[in-house]
């Protein structure tokens, strides 16, 4: 379908939807379409990252195929949702790169790969096969001055693009406010965001690949983005032991950076090999093989990362443990650097809808009366 | 037993019969991805409460409804049924709930809150999608694409059903039968056969499945008939929207805004159909004596900025002039009739000044016929000759004339199919477990 008719496919189902309102319990989108006659491309942009695709109002729409209406929300938004991420993405030409994604992230993480192993080598060739021990161990596979440039670096990359994206982004959907009322809609944004509030149908939860609803996504959505920020954090309590208690990594068991990236790794990894699971069942009508794709390469790398992490810690005191290193350092690097054109861009786009959503609703009178309507046939 | 019929009727008489202790079959004859009939484009239901309930606020009473079910039926309604239904109109939220039916809790969405009804979250395709996989995990045997074609009473007891399943005719006998095919008329031929030519110009807002010929049979077979054929309830409904199905999207919801016009472009009225939601039911049989079943509502850029969204957009045209050619109505007559509205605009309407103008073509859609088979207490088909079958049963909008004879109020058809469908079920397994 070509960008315009993607347009006019979406006028059409929202249309419908907007005269129908049958789904406005399932999630945030259809209070927003409430009433209105028309949609811009700043308004699909919006919504399609409302949608996370829960598949609710496929299940329950009563003009799904084969009904001559033929709606299918969820897929209209799919194919929205990553028109949005290439649209914004900085710097713009990384537009192209995102929509060969499934080969760009690969590609990219391969590459990281083979930095970091080829810095190895070239430092040391016997570091990958050897055992290493006590204090500093790490530093001797990779000395720390790289490790500390690819890490930090990427990262930054990662970042400002990603934060950039997200700007433009904003810019697109945002409405005219000011920003007392961002912050006022802060804290209900903010919760919604971190409890994952609307990923559950209105309640019931989401169909992961049939009719019947469960919490299972949602429980592994958070195990993943937990373990990340665990993860995160780990970082951050290492980076911390060396400069601030000079207490050179690999840090002692005990540690809170060991017990954090412990944490972390296996509920990233769980979640993200759960998540795949769901991604393997679910229908494919509803869904769009684009994001798909997407979702796949990013879960991938996750579980790749959170994996090879528990290895490091579980085998850093073999020979096995510079080549494990090696391998989490390039699979973290190319984390970093495929970022901004991954899935992850799904993370604080849809904070920024749901920002919108908060200050939308707290503008939102309830303008229809009580009894006034519902009142069908 | 069998119960003939997926809906919310059939659902309930299904699941309260093999709850009941019967092994049971539905038949349903529309295909899976089609299945539950008029329920699927339900929105609300009614139901009784003394104090405020999880999903329902504040109270409605058992009186009210009885008072406001009177005065839309009149005299002549079973007494017996009404106050059945009245009475189950309290139980039937939780039966749902407790059958795997989400309800949305209110506040929630933009639906303003009720305390007549509640909101299946999702619509009545989320019910009754809940409902079927109760009744798969219930062990019901359910069978899509499978339309019941004849009904003949079995030499020594029960029933034989022919059935046509995915195009290959096949035959059941069974020990009790429970009709739940909802209400008749969405045959054209149906349709014509009782309002005559008039019925060529109409739309059929449910499912194409609810046919009539259930009805037909059980008339055919002694079952006595109950209410008029030739009064229904109607509603105006775009006239480019599908034939059959096309539920609420397609409803014309505006007309208070606007002005409509027939095809010779003249002036239509309702006396009194004012901008209460009621105002739809009097439309629909003002637009179906129309010529040629058409009118259409014309409303300027101001009137349309102001009507709800409808599934499709309306046609639109920068000067009258344009406005009937598009519609292919007398100019002439259409300008004049905007003056006169103009001089004097009725309702909410404003004068219809402000380009763009827009019109809704807009057809009579059948929403359901206060026509029936007639039942008693316990659901049994009540025969011309006043004799009964112990063992065929009737329930939902099918049987809806024995208490909505004329009228209708807003969620009552779902209340009444559920409370209606439950009690057949129960009778059902009654007798068939002896
Ligand atoms: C557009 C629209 C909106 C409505 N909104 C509401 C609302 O908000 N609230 C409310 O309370 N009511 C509403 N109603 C009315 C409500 O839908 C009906 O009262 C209710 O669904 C009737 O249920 P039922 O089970 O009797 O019939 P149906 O739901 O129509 O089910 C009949 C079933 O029988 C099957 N069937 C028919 N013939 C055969 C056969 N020969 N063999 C096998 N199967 C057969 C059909 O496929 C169908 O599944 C609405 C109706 C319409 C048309
Ligand atoms: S998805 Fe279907 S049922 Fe839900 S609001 Fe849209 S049209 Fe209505
Ligand atoms: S799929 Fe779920 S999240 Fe997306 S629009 Fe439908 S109900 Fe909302």
């Amino acid at each position: 379908m070509s960008a315009a008719d993607k347009m006019s496919e979406a006028e059409r189902v929202l249309r419908i939807c907007s005269a129908c309102m049958y789904c406005d319990g399932l999630c945030p989108v259809f209070p927003v379409i409430d009433g209105k006659h028309s949609f811009s491309l700043s308004d699909v942009s919006y919504l399609s990252n409302l949608c996370h695709n829960c598949q609710g109002c496929w299940h329950d729409c009563q003009y799904a195929p084969p009904h001559p209406f033929a709606v299918n929300l969820p897929a209209t938004f799919a194919e929205l949702r990553q028109r949005s991420y290439a649209d914004h993405l900085w710097p713009p030409a990384l537009g192209r790169v995102f929509r060969a994604s499934s080969l760009a992230v690969p590609a990219t993480v391969a590459l990281a790969l083979l930095i970091t192993f080829g810095l190895v080598l070239d430092t040391d060739s016997s570091a990958l096969l050897t055992a290493h021990a006590g204090e500093g161990a790490f530093y001797r596979v990779l000395p720390w001055p790289a490790m500390a440039g690819l890490a930090g670096g990427t990262f930054a990359w990662a970042v400002i693009a990603v934060t950039l994206a997200t700007l433009r982004y904003w810019h697109t959907i945002a409405p005219q406010v000011t920003v007392r009322e961002i912050v006022r809609a802060l804290p209900a944004a903010l919760s919604d965001i971190i409890t994952l509030r609307h990923l559950g149908g209105g309640g019931p939860g989401c169909h992961d690949h049939d009719e019947r609803t469960s919490q299972r996504r949602r429980i592994l959505h958070h195990l993943t983005a937990g373990g990340f920020v665990l993860n995160g954090l780990s970082t951050i309590a290492a980076s911390a032991y060396h400069h601030l208690l000079g207490v050179v990594a690999p840090s002692p068991v005990a540690s809170l950076s060991v017990m954090l990236g412990l944490v972390g790794g296996v509920t990233m990894t769980v979640g993200a090999v759960g998540l795949l699971a769901l991604e393997a069942r679910s229908d494919r009508e509803p869904s769009d093989r684009g994001e798909t794709r997407l979702n796949v390469a990013f879960l991938i790398l996750l579980a790749l990362v959170g994996a090879s992490g528990l290895a490091v810690l579980g085998f850093r005191s073999t020979p096995a443990m510079g080549l494990l290193l090696t391998t989490h350092l390039g699979l973290v690097f190319g984390l970093f650097a495929a970022l901004p054109f991954s899935k992850a861009l799904h993370a604080p786009f849809r904070a920024a809808a749901l920002l919108r959503v908060a200050i939308d609703s707290r503008r939102r009178t309830l303008a229809r009366a009580p009894e006034a309507s519902g009142d069908t046939p | 037993m069998t119960v003939i019929g997926g809906g919310i009727a059939g659902l309930c008489a299904a699941i309260a019969a093999r709850r009941g202790g019967a092994a049971v079959r539905l038949l349903e004859a529309a295909p899976q991805p089609l299945r539950g009939g008029n329920t699927r484009h339900g929105r609300n239901f009614r139901l009784t409460h003394e104090t405020p309930l999880e999903h329902v606020p504040d109270r409605y009473t058992a009186d009210e409804l009885r008072a406001e079910l009177r005065s839309v039926t009149g005299d002549g309604t079973d007494q017996v049924l009404t106050e059945l239904l009245i009475e189950r109109a309290h139980s039937i939220a939780g039966w749902l709930i407790e059958h795997g039916v989400h309800l949305q809790p209110p506040g929630t969405g933009v639906m303003p809150y009720s305390r007549r009804t509640a909101f299946p979250l999702g619509g009545g395709k989320a019910m009754i999608n809940a409902l079927y996989a109760t009744a798969d995990r219930l062990g019901i045997a359910i069978s899509y694409d499978s339309e019941a074609r004849s009904l003949l009473r079995a030499e020594d007891e029960g029933w034989t059903i022919s059935v046509r399943s995915a195009g290959a005719d096949d035959s059941i006998r069974t020990r009790s039968v429970v009709v739940c095919a909802g209400g008749p008329g969405a045959d054209p031929a149906w349709l014509s056969d009782n309002f005559g030519s008039a019925a060529e110009g109409w739309m059929v807002r449910g499912t194409p499945y609810s046919d009539g010929r259930l009805l037909d049979l059980l008339i055919a077979a002694g079952g006595c008939a109950i209410g008029d054929p030739t009064t229904c309830h109607a509603v105006p409904v775009d006239a480019r929207g599908p034939q059959f199905d096309g539920g609420i999207v397609t409803r014309i919801t505006s007309i208070p805004l606007g002005l409509v016009v027939d095809r010779s472009g003249a002036r239509i009225d309702v006396a009194g159909a004012g901008s209460q939601p009621t105002h739809y039911a009097k439309w629909g049989p003002k637009i179906a004596i129309c010529p040629g079943q058409i009118a259409y509502l014309l409303l300027d850029a101001a009137g349309l900025a102001r009507a709800a969204p409808s599934a499709l957009a309306p046609v639109t045209a920068p000067n009258l002039g344009e406005l009937a050619a598009a519609l292919q109505i007398d100019p002439t007559g259409l300008l004049q009739s905007i003056e006169d509205f103009n001089a004097a605009p009725v309702n909410a309407a404003r004068p219809i000044a402000v380009p763009p103008f827009a019109a809704y073509p807009m057809r009579p859609g059948l929403t359901f016929v206060h026509y029936g088979i007639k039942v008693d207490a316990t659901m049994r088909v009540v025969q011309a000759d006043g004799h009964r079958h112990d063992d065929l049963f009737a329930a939902g909008m099918i049987m809806a004339a024995n208490v909505l004879r004329r009228g209708y109020l807003a969620g009552l058809g779902i209340t009444l199919s559920a409370v209606f469908g439950q009690i057949a079920g129960e009778e059902a397994a009654r007798h068939v477990r002896g």
